[in-house]
């Protein structure tokens, strides 16, 4: 029987994990600890639910519900001192939870501060937009989107950035395969020259060390060379008799002698 | 979506056939002076663009889904491909951040050798830069002269690690190598020539009448624009915010080095041209001070390069020659992989073209859970959106150069 292996994570595992192994983690502290975070803390949860924070690395996290992130990031930016948005993105907990968690990473160049604000979505749970606030977010969002197909409400030009329109799936989650599926295997062909072409160019080979005898384009008929416009020679054919102009002692052409050569020691600047 | 076909090709929603006079030019991705694959959609009044749709993505190699399928160590030469023009800072980029993660201390010896590393290597995509800025502008000579500078850093590069574009010259937790004999003469004999150099170009360009043409009161990014599309290094340096990473959060010994943060309240693409030479000037400056700290380790006879973490990092080799059980912890950490605790980390570095920052989220397994990369340039490359309209065909060029991008950053 083939051995099971999970649809909704294909990514590598480790081939070998000890039985009695228990990960370490990575120190987090309580934000009571920090003083200029333990009061941004006090401001957002005056107004706003905090399932969890603490500060980690030097930076704090905290959780909030998905549906208050615009007011949140709107209180960072105008009251809290944070003007800039260095990066958002998700990562893809469906495998665990069917959840996406949505991060925002914060900096703060008054308090010279960065935190995270965090939030968990359902798989087909839209977010809002915050590109009004944070203007880049306006492509943070489209990559987001292009990456894990999350939705996102009210975004000024939705549309894929990093693959083409027209890609099926989602890169980054964890259920895309890592080979190249059935669709990516004919995208360009079908482009390019469209299905009909399918059955005279085939798939595309996806293995950059396969070597195709017959093929006429990659220069890789080693050994079965035939001359230019000719058919390919049939596979149980003969190798090609080959032999190199130089051999022959053509004029001015001198064959490399690799006991006269030598390497130069010093390199002149 | 319009489903497009051979016939009927799929251009971002354009309609060719219009009544007004707006015309749509497709600006690359082929376009030399588009610096890589950025391909412009540009609606245009006459010469005057209206809207600018950025179309990015033909470099993309999917390196985040790459580094959750690679153990750490694998994925240090794939950082190389991101800012090729500056592939240390990438590395030490990555390399920083995995320490945060794992805790290690870096030695001292290793830790002036990565300045070195990263500043040469700042040096070196400043010089880039001015060289294709200027080329695309017309300045062939400042192109050559530039280009022959840099060519002596990457002959400076190569004597450190063999490679000249994608050096791999940074591990986690330390540096592979000492540096060769030659190398800090050599530095020293560039340092010195430096100043003059960019006194050259400076002469060069300063006053000259197309160049300030080109280049001032072009492309006007101000503070809140810049801000709010997340610009960082030069280009917010620029914008008039004094902000420098290695100043206000410093990493390795950038607390100990002298150095001024140049910024310019002008915000066009003439301060950003100043802001550039004048970085180049502070690097030297660093550079100068680093040569002097490596001498303080010889000194001091701190010899070690890589950290000490075994469960980590591979023990030095004169340990795995004769002790059985660093050989053994060697051989789980090259065939599987470090397993670095359960956390998460973001960690932020000063590259030459601004914030790179190292989002790493791990589960305690020999892969990274994700691991997202901010990359400088990908904002400098939206914030064309904003920044392009108004603006006529001939300023794109400039401002597209100023602007820094490189597309194995911004598409990664």
């Amino acid at each position: 029987m083939r051995a099971y292996k999970p649809k909704d994570d294909v990514q590598k595992k480790s081939y070998y994990t000890d039985r009695y192994w228990i990960a370490p983690q990575v120190p987090t502290s309580k934000v009571e600890d920090d003083a200029v975070f333990a009061a941004d803390l006090a401001a957002i949860k005056a107004k706003f639910d905090v399932s969890d924070a603490y500060i980690q690395v030097e930076q704090m996290v905290v959780y909030i519900k998905p549906e208050d992130n615009y007011a949140v990031l709107e209180l960072l930016r105008d009251e809290l001192g944070y003007t800039q948005l260095s990066e958002m993105s998700a990562i893809d907990w469906i495998a665990k939870q069917g959840q996406f968690e949505i991060f925002y990473q914060m900096l703060s160049m008054s308090k010279r501060k960065r935190l995270r604000i965090k939030c968990f979505i359902d798989e087909k749970q839209a977010i809002e937009s915050v590109s009004p606030l944070f203007r880049s977010a306006d492509w943070s969002e489209r990559e987001m989107y292009d990456m894990f197909g999350t939705i996102v409400n009210n975004h000024p030009y939705m549309k894929r950035i990093l693959m083409p329109d027209d890609w099926e799936g989602h890169p980054l989650r964890k259920t895309y395969p890592l080979q190249g599926d059935e669709f990516a295997a004919w995208y360009e062909v079908d482009r390019i020259y469209g299905k009909e072409a399918r059955a005279i160019i085939g798939p595309e080979i996806r293995d950059s060390a396969e070597v195709d005898r017959l093929d006429t384009e990659r220069f890789s008929r080693l050994g079965f060379e035939v001359p230019m416009g000719a058919e390919p020679k049939a596979a149980d054919a003969e190798p090609t008799v080959e032999t190199l102009q130089e051999e022959g002692g053509v004029f001015l052409v001198e064959k490399f002698d690799e006991a006269d050569g030598h390497i130069i020691e010093d390199r002149k600047r | 979506m319009q489903q497009p076909n051979r016939l009927r090709p799929f251009f971002e929603n354009i309609t060719f056939d219009r009544e007004d006079n707006e015309m749509i030019v497709n600006f690359g991705p082929q376009h030399p002076s588009a610096h890589g694959q950025l391909r412009l959609i540009l609606h245009m009044q006459q010469e005057q663009i209206t809207k600018a749709h950025p179309d990015v993505g033909y470099l993309h190699r999917g390196m985040e889904k790459m580094a959750e399928n690679m153990i750490y160590n694998e994925f240090m030469p794939t950082t190389d491909r991101m800012d090729y023009i500056a592939s240390s800072s990438n590395n030490y980029g990555f390399a920083l951040a995995v320490e945060k993660l794992i805790d290690v201390q870096v030695p001292r010896r290793a830790k002036v050798i990565r300045m070195m590393l990263l500043e040469i290597n700042r040096l070196m995509s400043h010089l880039f830069w001015l060289a294709t800025t200027a080329l695309d502008i017309g300045a062939m000579t400042v192109f050559l002269y530039a280009f022959r500078e840099r060519e002596y850093l990457m002959d400076i590069i190569e004597d450190y690690c063999g490679a000249r574009l994608t050096h791999a010259a940074i591990r986690i937790g330390g540096v592979p190598l000492d540096i060769p004999d030659n190398f800090l003469h050599d530095l020293r004999v560039f340092l010195n020539k430096l100043p003059e150099n960019i006194k050259d170009y400076e002469d060069l360009l300063d006053t000259n009448r197309i160049w300030l043409m080109r280049m001032e009161d072009v492309g006007v990014i101000p503070e809140e624009m810049a801000l709010s599309w997340g610009c960082t290094g030069p280009m917010l340096r620029a914008s008039n915010v004094k902000w420098d990473i290695r100043k206000e959060e410093p990493y390795e010994l950038y607390d100990e080095v002298e150095f001024e943060v140049p910024y310019s309240d002008k915000c066009d693409n003439y301060a950003r041209y100043k802001v550039y030479m004048q970085e180049m000037r502070e690097s030297a400056k660093i550079l100068y001070q680093t040569i002097d700290m490596y001498a303080e380790t010889v000194k001091n006879n701190e010899t070690e390069l890589m950290a000490h973490a075994p469960q980590y990092i591979s023990a030095p080799k004169l340990e795995l020659m004769t002790q059985n059980y660093s050989l053994m912890q060697h051989f789980v950490l090259v065939t599987q992989g470090m397993r670095p605790p359960v956390g998460e980390v973001y960690v932020v570095t000063e590259s030459p073209k601004g914030e790179l920052g190292f989002y790493i989220n791990s589960q305690g397994g020999p892969y990274p859970y994700r691991l997202k990369l901010r990359a400088p340039s990908f904002w400098h490359t939206g914030i064309l959106t904003d920044l392009l309209p108004g603006h006529y065909i001939p300023d794109v060029v400039s401002i597209i150069g100023t602007t820094n991008i490189v597309f194995g950053e911004v598409d990664r």
